[in-house]
């Protein structure tokens, strides 16, 4: 993606949250949505969008686990590390999967297909030890489980 | 035509249901068999999802775990299917339940707000609008209803102060940043009955005179948000939403604290989630500083039936000052787990070992977690504590959002202990010393501790003394439960003899 692509993006998504109360974290995420993070360029449009300053923008932007400044993994396995999944069994998993997917938490496959991100609480808790891919659930999942479902995912 | 009710909850989906589904679709196709795929919500009993329904002749029964390859045989006989559990309402886990905010989540098609209406939904919003807005407060207030987020606050009495504070503009705030560990029921309203939820917002509005409702959820629910949003739209064409009462989806973006009312404020206003001091109250002072009702999903969408069937119908389960029924989240390492939503007043150990059928494990029982990750460890000798606000608060615990995790013996109480503190450093919104300074200060200590130094033991204890006391909202403030219970339950795993430290 060009610079100029990444702006033309960024601008869109603002546009088209702008009509909303309160509409910085919508923005938020719609750039994320187009951009897959959000870029340094969206600092200052934001501010602008908001009558705000830079700062403020960044301060919002690093208040929040889910907004990322740098590129991700096309891909994102989330795997839960909360006390209802520690309980069956996820802290062993979680050693085992990060040894077969060779990576730790937060860190992006070379080829960057692949992120791994530590959860705490999807809301399986039922059925844990759970994990997400993407925006796929994946309960009562055991290392080899997890490994073939990253398998498919391209 | 034969209807197959597969659920299309994150539960079931996350065990396979979309397969499920899909292998009816397709060996139905391939026998020629007319076959409707519903996909539902879950009716709770999670350790058999995917849990397929039948309905022929007007009667549904269940089947399950189901797997796709278990398909074919299910269609071709299901009368003799060894899976086959009969009517999910004959079920014992589910028969002994008292379903009243719950009752449509796993019967209905979540979207089909023709379906919501012929299973007793609207009557609440209708019987509401034919009521004077103080009426309706009266009717809430009467039901006994208290914030089922956690907090227990008196829905009623929050309702009064928003009618009665002055201003043109208003906001119904619907607080779905559900982040406790072992807590699923909002996720569960919101993808099975969404229109519940919907209505108990656009009563809530009657009630206080305000036209438009935000519910945040959290972004770690994509199926709910779909679901949502899916909603809102069909609401708005069939006119419970409009210009007297309007609703918008917000997503929240993996900040626990947002989960606490008043930085869940400052998230929707577009700020960093921090805590806002109180005064002043939200019901003053809230969204963009107008008169806001925050409330939980469970409590918004309990008002609903409190509305169609009175105050009073409402007011007559439950204990003491916990009226009413609480969806109990039964998660972690227990054989039965899901969501059973029964009225107060079931003991621990009747929750635990009868309706959670003890350990996933086969192992002891050491202790259960109860109302998330700012929750107390009870261990087996307080089993006897009563469901209810008053009566877990007794016990130095919480029942906050009713999430219940069950541990066998092989749990590591000094580990949790810790995780506890490494949690509420990694999620401290940072505004409040004692919670941002003392959560990192609790890590050190307790690994002092685990490394065998007895002096950090008394530290450890002024420390959740000054975070109980000093922080700012429950984060910081309620850490130490986990933390204290830990080790005044199981002193052994702290280096100490039981005597020493009671």
């Amino acid at each position: 993606m060009t610079e100029t692509e990444i702006r033309a993006r960024v601008a869109e998504a603002i546009a088209a949250q702008a009509g909303r109360e309160g509409p910085l974290l919508p923005m938020l995420h719609a750039i994320q949505e187009a951009v897959g993070h959000v870029p340094d360029e969206a600092v200052p449009m934001l501010a602008d969008a908001m009558q705000t300053t830079t700062a403020e923008i960044h301060g919002v932007i690093s208040f929040y686990h889910d907004f990322k400044r740098a590129p991700q993994g096309r891909h994102r396995l989330r795997l839960c590390r909360a006390e209802s999944c520690q309980a069956v069994g996820a802290a062993a998993l979680h050693d085992e999967v990060r040894e077969r997917i060779g990576l730790d938490w937060g860190e992006t496959t070379p080829d960057g297909r692949l992120t791994l991100e530590a959860v705490y609480c999807l809301g399986l808790c039922a059925c844990g030890p759970a994990a997400m891919l993407d925006d796929r659930p994946l309960g009562r999942v055991d290392a080899e489980g997890l490994a073939a479902a990253v398998a498919e995912v391209r | 035509m034969l209807t197959v009710w597969v659920p299309g909850d994150a539960f079931a989906r996350a065990v396979g249901a979309d397969a499920v589904a899909e292998a009816v679709r397709r060996e139905a196709a391939a026998r020629g068999v007319d076959v409707r795929v519903i996909r539902n919500g879950s009716r709770g009993m999670v350790w058999l999802e995917p849990l397929v329904e039948i309905e022929a002749d007007g009667r549904r029964t269940g089947f399950g775990p189901i797997t796709p390859a278990e398909v074919p045989a299910l269609l071709d006989a299901p009368v003799t299917h060894p899976k086959a559990i009969g009517p999910v309402e004959e079920h014992p886990w589910f028969a002994s339940q008292t379903r009243l905010t719950f009752a449509r989540v796993g019967l209905t098609d979540p979207l089909d707000l023709a379906a919501y209406e012929a299973h007793g939904g609207l009557k609440g919003w209708r019987k509401a609008q034919s009521m004077s807005p103080a009426e309706v407060v009266a009717e809430v207030t009467e039901s006994g209803l208290r914030g089922r987020g956690g907090a227990g606050f008196p829905t009623g009495i929050k309702w009064n102060t928003v009618l009665n504070a002055p201003g043109p503009q208003k906001y119904i705030v619907c607080n779905a940043d559900e982040g406790d560990s072992g807590t699923f029921a909002d996720r569960m309203l919101m993808e099975g009955d969404p229109f519940c939820l919907i209505e108990g917002m656009a009563i809530a509005g009657h009630a206080v005179g305000a036209s438009m409702g935000y519910c945040y959820i959290r972004s770690e629910y994509p199926d709910a948000i779909r679901v949502m949003r899916a909603a809102v739209d069909i609401a708005r064409a069939g006119g419970l939403l409009g210009a007297h009462f309007d609703m918008e989806i917000r997503v929240g973006a993996g900040a626990y604290v947002c989960g606490e009312e008043t930085s869940l404020l400052n998230s929707l206003e577009g700020r960093r989630g921090v805590v806002r001091a109180k005064p002043p109250l939200p019901a003053i002072e809230g969204l963009f500083g107008k008169p806001t009702v925050v409330n939980n999903v469970i409590s918004l969408a309990s008002v609903p039936i409190i509305m169609a069937k009175g105050g009073a119908f409402y007011r007559d389960f439950g204990i003491g000052r916990s009226r009413g029924t609480m969806p109990l989240q039964i998660a972690g390492n227990v054989k039965y787990p899901g969501l059973y939503e029964c009225a107060f007043g079931l003991t621990l150990g009747q929750i635990v070992d009868e309706i959670g059928g003890g350990t996933a494990s086969g192992r002891p029982v050491k202790a259960v977690q109860v109302g998330g990750p700012l929750g107390a460890y009870f261990p087996r000798e307080l089993f006897d504590t009563p469901f209810g606000y008053e009566e877990f608060g007794a016990k130095e615990g919480l029942i906050g959002h009713a999430g219940i995790v069950v541990f066998d013996d092989t749990a590591d109480m000094l580990g949790m202990a810790r995780f506890a503190m490494e949690f509420c450093a990694v999620e401290s919104c940072g505004k409040c010393t004692p919670c941002r300074i003392g959560a990192t200060r609790g890590v050190e200590t307790l690994d002092r501790i685990a490394a065998g130094d007895p002096s950090a033991l008394p530290l450890l204890t002024d420390l959740c003394e000054t975070m109980r006391l000093g922080s700012l909202c429950a984060l910081g403030g309620f850490t130490p439960y986990p933390v204290m219970s830990a080790l005044t339950h199981f002193p052994d795993e702290f280096g100490l003899r039981r005597e020493a430290a009671e």
